[in-house]
C-alpha cells in the first residue's frame, strides 16, 4: 500500500482524512485505486494530457515530472504527496 | 495631470513612488469586444512590483501613527509572497525589522526577494496552503504577544482603505463617467472590498465583480477558493454585485496572451482578471453594445518564474 498526503482543499473528498491508503505499482495505479474509494479526486488531479498543469504530485521529495510522470513506479510504504498551489491574498 | 511632469516626479521616499499607476488599454486580447474598452491597472508599476505595496503601506504607517507598531516590536504576517515583498520593502524604507511566514513551496524568487531587504522567514506545511501560514502565525503570535507587531492583513481595515483611497479613486480620475465595470479577483479580498466601495459611490451604477478560482485545488496563486477557504474577516459577501468563477488555465493561458500580444508579461492572478474582464466586456457589448471595463494586474510574470527542469534537486 502506498499513503498519499491529501491537501486541506481536497479533503472533503476523502472524509477530512489527511493520508489515505491505496494499492497500485505505479502512481496512474494509485490514483485509479484511490478514485474507487473517493470518487471524483482523478478529476482534481488529471485532464486528458496527464497531470494538470497546476497540479503537483510528489514521490517522497521528487516531483513524478522528474520522474516517469505517471508511469513513475511505486513499492508498499511509499508516500505520494499531492502538493497544491499557493492560495495568497490579492 | 500633465504626462511629462507626471513622468519626471521628484520624490522625497521610495514610499511616495506607491500608487498614481498606469491604465492601459487591452486592444487585442479584448477583440471579441469590439465596441467595449478594456484597460489595466498596471499595479506591477509600485516599487516592490505588485498592487500588495498599497495596504502593506498603507497597514504599517496606520499602525506606526497609532502606536502598534513600533522600533522595537517585529512586524509578522503570513504571505504567499507579494505582501511579504511589500512589507520588507517599507520596513527597509521605514527601519522596521520584518518576519514573514510562508508555505515552503512559494519560489523561490519570492524567499531571495524578501530576504533581499534583511526580511527573516519562517516556513509552514506546503499541504495546508495559506491557511497553513495563517495559523502557524496565530500561534507564533500567541506565544510572543509583546514581542511582534502582527498586520494580519485578511482582517486589517487599512487593506481595503489602501484600495478605497488609493486604486478605486485613481481609476474614477482616470475614466470618470467612462467606467461601467469593475473586476478584480479575491485573496484577502483588500483590492476587491476598497476598490468597490469607492467605485460604488460613484453617481452612476459601476457594475464590480469579485473573480474567484473555479475550484478548491486550483493554480492561481494570489487567489483564493471562498467556499473551502478560512474566509477573511474584510470580505463582505454581499458587496460585489457578482461573483465569477475562472477556470485556473482559462487564467493560465490568458497570462501567455498578455505577454504575447499586449507586452504585458503577468502572473496568473493577472491572466484571470483579464480573462474575467473579457467575460464582463463580450456580455456588455451584447446586452448594451458597448462600455468600458477596469480590472487589475497584480504584479509580473517573472515573480513566478519555475526552476528549469534540468534543475532537478530544487526546493521551492
Amino acid at each position: 500500500m502506498v499513503t498519499i498526503r491529501i491537501p486541506t482543499p481536497l479533503r472533503t473528498l476523502t472524509g477530512g482524512e489527511e493520508q489515505v491508503k491505496a494499492p497500485g505499482e505505479t502512481v496512474r495505479a494509485v490514483i485509479d485505486a484511490l478514485e474507487k474509494n473517493h470518487p471524483g479526486i482523478k478529476d482534481r488531479l488529471l485532464d486528458e494530457k496527464g497531470v494538470r498543469r497546476f497540479v503537483n504530485l510528489y514521490l517522497g521529495d521528487e516531483d513524478i515530472r522528474f520522474l516517469d510522470g505517471l508511469d513513475t513506479k511505486v513499492k508498499s510504504g511509499d508516500e505520494i504527496s499531492i502538493v497544491p498551489a499557493i492560495a495568497g491574498g490579492a | 495631470m500633465n504626462r511629462n511632469l507626471f513622468r519626471s516626479r521628484r520624490l522625497s521616499s521610495i514610499l511616495d513612488a506607491v500608487g498614481n499607476t498606469p491604465l492601459v488599454r487591452l486592444e487585442r486580447v479584448a477583440r471579441s469586444a469590439p465596441g467595449v474598452e478594456v484597460y489595466v491597472k498596471l499595479e506591477f508599476c509600485n516599487p516592490g512590483g505588485s498592487v500588495k505595496d498599497r495596504p502593506a503601506k498603507r497597514m504599517m504607517l496606520d499602525a506606526i501613527e497609532d502606536g502598534r507598531l513600533t522600533k522595537d516590536k517585529i512586524l509578522i504576517d503570513s504571505t504567499s509572497g507579494n505582501t511579504g515583498v511589500a512589507y520588507s520593502l517599507v520596513g527597509a524604507a521605514l527601519g522596521y525589522r520584518v518576519a514573514l511566514v510562508m508555505p515552503k513551496n512559494v519560489t523561490k524568487a519570492r524567499k531571495d526577494i524578501t530576504q533581499a531587504f534583511g526580511t527573516e522567514l519562517i516556513f509552514s506545511d506546503p499541504m495546508e496552503g495559506s491557511d497553513g501560514a495563517i495559523r502557524l502565525v496565530r500561534k507564533i503570535v500567541d506565544e510572543n504577544p509583546d514581542k511582534y507587531f502582527y498586520p494580519d492583513q485578511y482582517s486589517n481595515p487599512s487593506n481595503p482603505a489602501a484600495h478605497y483611497h488609493g486604486t478605486g479613486q485613481e481609476i474614477l480620475d482616470a475614466l470618470g463617467d467612462r467606467i461601467t465595470h469593475f473586476v478584480t479577483g479575491l485573496g484577502t479580498s483588500g483590492t476587491a472590498m476598497g476598490t468597490t466601495r469607492r467605485l460604488h459611490e460613484h453617481s452612476r451604477k459601476i457594475y464590480c465583480v469579485a473573480a474567484e478560482p473555479l475550484e478548491a485545488l486550483h493554480g492561481l496563486e494570489g487567489l483564493k477558493h471562498m467556499p473551502s477557504s478560512i474566509v477573511p474577516p474584510i470580505y463582505d459577501k454581499d458587496l460585489p454585485d457578482e461573483i465569477l468563477s475562472v477556470p485556473t488555465e482559462a487564467g493560465w493561458d490568458m497570462s501567455d496572451r498578455l505577454a504575447a500580444e499586449e507586452g504585458l508579461h503577468v502572473g496568473h492572478s493577472t491572466g484571470a482578471n483579464v480573462w474575467a474582464a473579457v467575460k464582463l466586456a463580450e456580455r456588455a457589448q451584447k446586452e448594451q453594445g458597448g462600455g468600458c471595463v477596469v480590472t487589475i494586474a497584480c504584479d509580473r510574470g517573472d515573480r513566478y518564474f519555475a526552476p528549469m527542469k534540468w534543475e532537478k534537486r530544487y526546493t521551492w
